[in-house]
């Protein structure tokens, strides 16, 4: 009972701003007559929306594939890199400033490139969403890995621990707050990649992602379907990294301050 | 006195009264520090096995360097440590530290990290599980033995730092100023226990503090180091009974040890 009211708590304010806005926007658009190829009304958004449902639904899909496997790639080959990175000075100097590189590549820039390595379709549309989202990754996991407490690295050396031991129950555990911290960050920008690919890259799959759908329909002035789509890649962004604080609390919960939801307490009921 | 066991085997062995315990010895030892500090300087101590030792001089002064150095952690610029007849970072003599704060695995429960050194050296689940809980057992805590860290008071987490350390049945205990942190009535338990843990296993303890009170009340003998570049300036037996309990504090025999060493600490302070 007291949880239901603490979510009706949290969730109202947010929805009745949002209600506020829609209603003040649907008013504006209808009261100046703005053409709706400038700015549709919400109303018109949501018909276009539904009429256009499989379309967009199919667009989520063909998105959220080439963004998750992007996504999928960053968590695995960030945390590898920065585990390397991590396992000595001289390739932390020799290496790290070629990471920074991947955070400043412009994929706009980037990805007519992976078309022409790797042909139009998924495998580029995943690289760029890798691309753009694994440094998060890499920085955040390297940070972790290097800000473990000294005397805890002092007690595995006294107990002779060999260096897989001290990185899998020291090192890894003890950076997994800002692994996670990384993976929030990168779940975001894999959707925004995968829209970025598509734009380039994307023509060639039978159903067309949210980048080709936001694309057509500006090309159309449909300005209607274009917020559809956009508003459905935000949903898409938002799911993944909702999908990611969940896994992170389920890792974390137990012991992180950060991510303890109710004090300890009430743990034991 | 505790009997060490004779013929006993080194290294972790199931779970018995008392240890081997193991000497130290320092020779005309020298810690610089990058950038030219002088934190220890021409440290000459013997250590007997079985003894209980205290460190102490002001804060900051380099006797925690020479601590690390025994443990191995750290290593002498000039000069020569054996522990038990070993150099200093051999590890072929169990030894275990205690820092000033309890630096426990927060992810883990009480028992697995009470547990965690006997992990390390591979010993079995079952085996280090039980060892574990022998040693919560010794410090008061088999009763928290699945609770978490964040879930315990200062003074618990330091109990099971300090079981941690006596679970892998260690020739040398190493204690960097352990309860500083804690307040005064929690201290004071923790230093019966130790005391008490030390008389059973026969263990050679060193401590180091800036307490006197504290070295007074647990040592055998105390080591007073000056400002730093650490030397020893003073080598005090502390002439107290071997059975110590509170009561000690407020006797005249206390006292009079109390001032002792503080005449030694000022002059070391000088």
């Amino acid at each position: 009972m007291r949880e239901r009211r603490a979510v009706v708590r949290t969730l109202a304010p947010p929805l009745v701003a949002l209600a506020i806005v829609l209603a003040a926007w649907e008013a504006v658009t209808r009261a100046l007559a703005i053409p709706a190829y400038l700015l549709p009304p919400p109303s018109a958004i949501a018909i276009a929306a539904d009429a256009h449902a499989g379309s967009l639904g199919q667009g989520i899909l063909t998105t959220a594939r080439a963004a998750l496997i992007g996504f999928g790639l960053s968590a695995v080959f960030g945390v590898v890199a920065a585990v390397v990175l991590a396992s000595s000075r001289l390739i932390e100097r020799a290496l790290y400033p070629y990471t920074v590189f991947l955070q400043t590549v412009p994929i706009v820039a980037i990805a007519p490139l992976l078309v022409v390595w790797f042909g139009p379709g998924l495998r580029a549309v995943a690289l760029a969403a890798f691309i753009v989202s694994v440094f998060p990754v890499i920085a955040n996991t390297f940070t972790g890995l290097r800000s473990v407490d000294p005397a805890l690295r002092d007690l595995f050396r006294l107990y002779g621990a060999g260096r897989l031991a001290t990185l899998t129950k020291l090192t890894l555990p003890a950076a997994l707050p800002q692994i996670v911290t990384g993976l929030r960050i990168a779940s975001g920008l894999a959707v925004i990649g995968a829209l970025v690919g598509e734009l380039f890259a994307g023509f060639s799959e039978d159903a067309p992602g949210l980048g080709i759908l936001v694309m057509s329909s500006s090309r159309q002035l449909r300005t209607d379907l274009l917020f559809a789509a956009v508003l459905a890649a935000v949903a898409l962004g938002l799911a993944l990294f909702g999908a990611v604080n969940l896994l992170g609390a389920r890792v974390l919960g137990r012991w992180h301050p950060s991510e303890k939801a109710e004090p300890f307490e009430s743990r034991n009921q | 006195m505790v009997e060490p066991e004779a013929g006993a085997p080194a290294g972790i062995r199931a779970r018995s009264a008392a240890v081997e315990p193991a000497g130290v010895v320092t020779t005309a030892v020298r810690r610089v520090f990058p950038g030219g500090v002088v934190a220890v300087s021409g440290a000459n101590l013997t250590v007997e096995p079985g003894s209980f030792t205290a460190f102490l001089g002001p804060s900051g002064c380099g006797k925690s360097t020479l601590l690390r150095m025994i443990a191995g952690l750290d290593e002498p610029t000039a000069g020569t440590i054996l522990v038990g007849g070993e150099p200093a970072g051999a590890r072929r003599v169990p030894i275990a530290f205690v820092f000033q704060d309890a630096h426990l695995l927060p992810w883990r429960t009480v028992l697995e990290n009470a547990a965690l050194p006997l992990e390390l050296a591979g010993v079995s689940r079952a085996e280090r599980h039980r060892a574990a809980l022998a040693v919560l057992a010794d410090v008061g805590l088999d009763d928290a033995a699945t609770r978490i860290p964040a879930e315990l008071s200062g003074g618990m987490r330091m109990r099971v730092s300090l079981a941690r350390a006596l679970v892998t049945r260690p020739h040398l205990l190493l204690l960097d100023e352990p309860f500083a942190a804690l307040d005064e009535l929690t201290r004071n338990r923790l230093d019966d226990r130790l005391r008490a843990i030390w008389r059973e296993r026969g263990t050679t303890v060193i401590f180091v503090t800036h307490s006197i009170t504290e070295a007074v009340y647990l040592a055998e003998r105390a080591v007073v180091f000056s400002k730093r570049p650490a030397r020893i300036v003073a080598d005090h037996t502390i002439e107290l009974p071997r059975e110590r309990s509170g009561a000690l504090r407020g006797e005249a025999s206390f006292a009079r040890e109390v001032r002792k060493l503080q005449e030694a600490l000022e002059v070391a302070d000088a």
